[in-house]
């Protein structure tokens, strides 16, 4: 029983940081139509911002994740207006291919930047160690994600529900034709919404950093296990996303703590069902339909 | 008439290409072609390696009897056993190399001996331990790192003889991996241990923390452990730190892959107390050892460190010149393996020699993690000498 509190602990606060890493790509797929797979590159490069404004800069770890997360989402609005707001008419195979490239890049120029080996931040002491309950004991670390990603996921429900921007996106997301025809203003939604989803993956690339290890090949990585996510979960719904990631990071360690001979295929046979039985992933039971 | 032409012209042909392939030994430089990791994660050792033979050949010189010495690097990122296998054709076929050398990993290793052995070319694995079959399979393969088996026996043995009753062994699911794994449980076992566990994690980005969770609710004495270190040994170990196992009063033994000299100070203080097994420490205390490492400091930095990685590069070096001088830079394939395999060297990690089947027999030292000078080290206290591969009696 013991044993089970903390893969889910451990599970969750994986998820947590799946969500972090997905949440932005969601919103894009499912508002936009377009598929951006080099989200988890600016999530990545908001793990290697921090780290270089962590330990070479020698600012705090809350000031280093503050500064890269908005130094990465100035990148990510650059991207976007520069470049990928020229292919959002342009059919689906050609935006795999130019983001795809673009993750590429990112992964050729932090490995030429920082080198391909491991990273690492110098985590506050608060952070560090393990958090005694008794006869049980958490990561502090771990506890601080899970914590921190149910604020998050409050805050982007209010602010989904309750604001007039949150309207707005709901609203571009569910016809985009008729919210522009009734003066929304598009193209700065998807700016700004963009630049929302990219703060998320940095942040999540950021405290990546401790938890998942951070190394050149995590764009790659991490990509895949973001589209599951996205699939499972459904593209644009936030809540579908937040189930769909803590799901996923449940299945990944129990199976690593229960059946590691099975590896990750739990998740991708799971995937595998979803897609033929429910293709639209888990949003259809969600009553927010964004 | 034409018939007798083409049987001179075949005649004259063979002459010049024999007097040619004579030629192509003296005076022609003596060209080795290493095939290790030049980029890709494993991009830092393959520099080390690098690094290290650059040094050989500045204190003992680009020359040896009478032949310029010229290094062929070809890059064989991580385990890419193709690239390897295609490195090695072209190294021979194009570029004549009289010796193959490198490999930081096992399957690249295993790629390249038929190559080698169908060319009739002198192949050094110096840096990766390859499983203990390798050198039986051809008789143009010398070992000149150290296998995973000759390593792990004295860990399992000393750890039974004192006082660890009980071990969850973590393997990484590969060749070393698996060879550890065997070759621990056995031994332990045969000493009166008992291994209560074993769980294997993937090569490709493994999540440690599960594995680590899972052994510290079986409580065992100790945990065994190995995997492909650099990366993966430092998030290993912090993940061991982290989930309290030491706390717990479950002692971490390793295989020196984990506690690897040049990533060590990488770990922080969560590496202090480790034991391991290896034959080599940068801490080694003999004069050749202390000679390497200052030598190896002052030619590229007063913090920096070289592992067994390296040391595997200069004694494959070493070999490599000591077949130059004694056949005064003349040799054939054969001619070569017969001098390799029986060399006895003073190695900067201790002395070694070679068995039947040109495999490396040296000391195993167990060593535990320390400071010193501020800098973290693997103090060797307790030695098993001249370990001969037991890994091939196993099978």
């Amino acid at each position: 029983m013991l044993g089970f509190l903390g893969v889910l602990v451990d599970g969750l606060s994986y998820g947590a940081l799946l969500f972090l890493l997905s949440i932005g790509l969601s919103v894009t797929l499912g508002m936009m139509g377009f598929i951006n797979l080099a989200h988890t590159a600016l999530a990545m490069v908001g793990g290697y911002l921090a780290v270089t404004l962590g330990e070479r800069a020698g600012w705090s770890f809350g000031w280093a994740v503050a500064g890269a997360v908005a130094a990465a989402t100035v990148l990510g609005v650059v991207l976007e207006r520069g470049l990928f707001q020229l292919m959002y008419r342009k059919s689906e195979l050609a935006q795999v291919l130019l983001t795809l490239g673009v993750m590429l890049m990112a992964t050729a120029g932090v490995t030429y930047v920082w080198g391909p080996s491991l990273q690492f931040v110098q985590v506050p002491a608060a952070l560090t160690g393990r958090a005694d309950f008794g006869p049980i004991d958490f990561s502090r670390y771990r506890l601080m994600l899970l914590a921190l990603s149910v604020v998050l996921l409050v805050a982007l429900l209010v602010g989904i529900e309750r604001t007039r921007f949150g309207t707005m996106i709901r609203a571009s997301v569910d016809n985009q034709r008729v919210a522009a025809a009734l003066g929304i203003p598009i193209q700065k939604v998807f700016m700004a919404t963009f630049a929302i989803g990219t703060a998320l993956a940095a942040l999540g690339g950021a405290l990546g950093v401790e938890a998942l290890g951070l190394d050149a090949t995590f764009a790659m990585k991490y990509l895949v296990l973001a589209l599951l996510v996205v699939v499972l979960g459904g593209a644009g719904s936030i809540t579908g996303t937040f189930a769909a990631a803590m799901l996923l990071g449940v299945l990944n360690i129990a199976c690593a703590y229960y059946l590691p001979e099975i590896g990750s295929f739990a998740m991708y046979a799971l995937m595998l069902v979803v897609l033929l039985v429910r293709p639209q992933g888990m949003r259809g039971l969600s009553k927010e339909a964004a | 008439m034409k018939r007798r032409l083409t049987l001179e012209l075949a005649a004259a042909a063979g002459l010049l290409l024999t007097s040619a392939g004579l030629a192509a030994q003296t005076g022609e430089p003596l060209r080795v072609g290493i095939i290790t990791e030049l980029s890709g994660a494993s991009a830092d050792s393959g520099r080390q390696g690098r690094q290290v033979l650059e040094l050989f050949m500045k204190q003992h010189g680009d020359t040896v009897a009478g032949r310029k010495v010229e290094i062929l690097y070809r890059d064989a990122p991580g385990a890419s056993p193709e690239l390897a296998r295609r490195a090695a054709q072209e190294l021979i076929s194009r570029e004549k190399v009289d010796f193959i050398g490198g490999f930081g990993f096992t399957p690249n290793a295993i790629a390249v001996a038929p190559v080698v052995t169908a060319a009739k070319k002198p192949m050094i694995i110096m840096n990766t331990a390859a499983t203990s079959v390798i050198t039986t399979l051809s008789p143009y393969v010398m070992r000149m790192s150290f296998t995973l088996p000759q390593v792990t026996q004295p860990l399992a043995e000393w750890a039974a003889k004192n006082g660890i009753k009980t071990v969850y062994t973590i393997v990484t699911d590969f060749g070393p991996g698996t060879d550890a794994e065997k070759m621990f449980v056995k031994t332990f076992e045969a000493h009166g241990g008992k291994v209560i566990g074993s769980v294997r994690t993937p090569l490709a980005n493994p999540q440690f923390g599960p594995f680590l969770q899972r052994a510290r609710d079986e409580k065992p004495d100790a945990i065994f452990a190995f995997n492909p270190g650099g990366d993966q040994a430092v998030q290993f170990v912090k993940a061991y730190a982290e989930r309290g196992l030491a706390k717990d009063g479950i002692k971490l033994l390793t295989t020196g892959d984990i506690v690897d000299d040049a990533f060590l100070n990488k770990m922080g203080d969560a590496a202090l107390g480790l034991i391991s097994s290896h034959h080599y420490s940068t801490a080694h205390d003999s004069p050749e050892n202390k000679a390497f490492v200052a030598a190896y400091r002052e030619a590229y930095g007063a913090k920096e460190r070289t592992s067994f990685y390296g040391v595997g590069s200069w004694d494959g070096m070493s070999a490599i010149y000591e077949v130059a001088r004694r056949t005064n830079g003349s040799f054939t394939g054969e001619e070569a393996m017969k001098i390799l395999c029986g060399l006895k060297l003073t190695s900067p990690r201790g002395p070694i020699s070679f068995d039947e089947h040109c495999d490396i027999v040296q000391n195993v030292y167990i060593r535990r993690v320390e400071k010193r000078d501020g800098e973290l080290y693997n103090v060797e206290f307790a030695t098993f000498p001249a370990v001969k591969d037991p890994g091939k009696a196993a099978k």
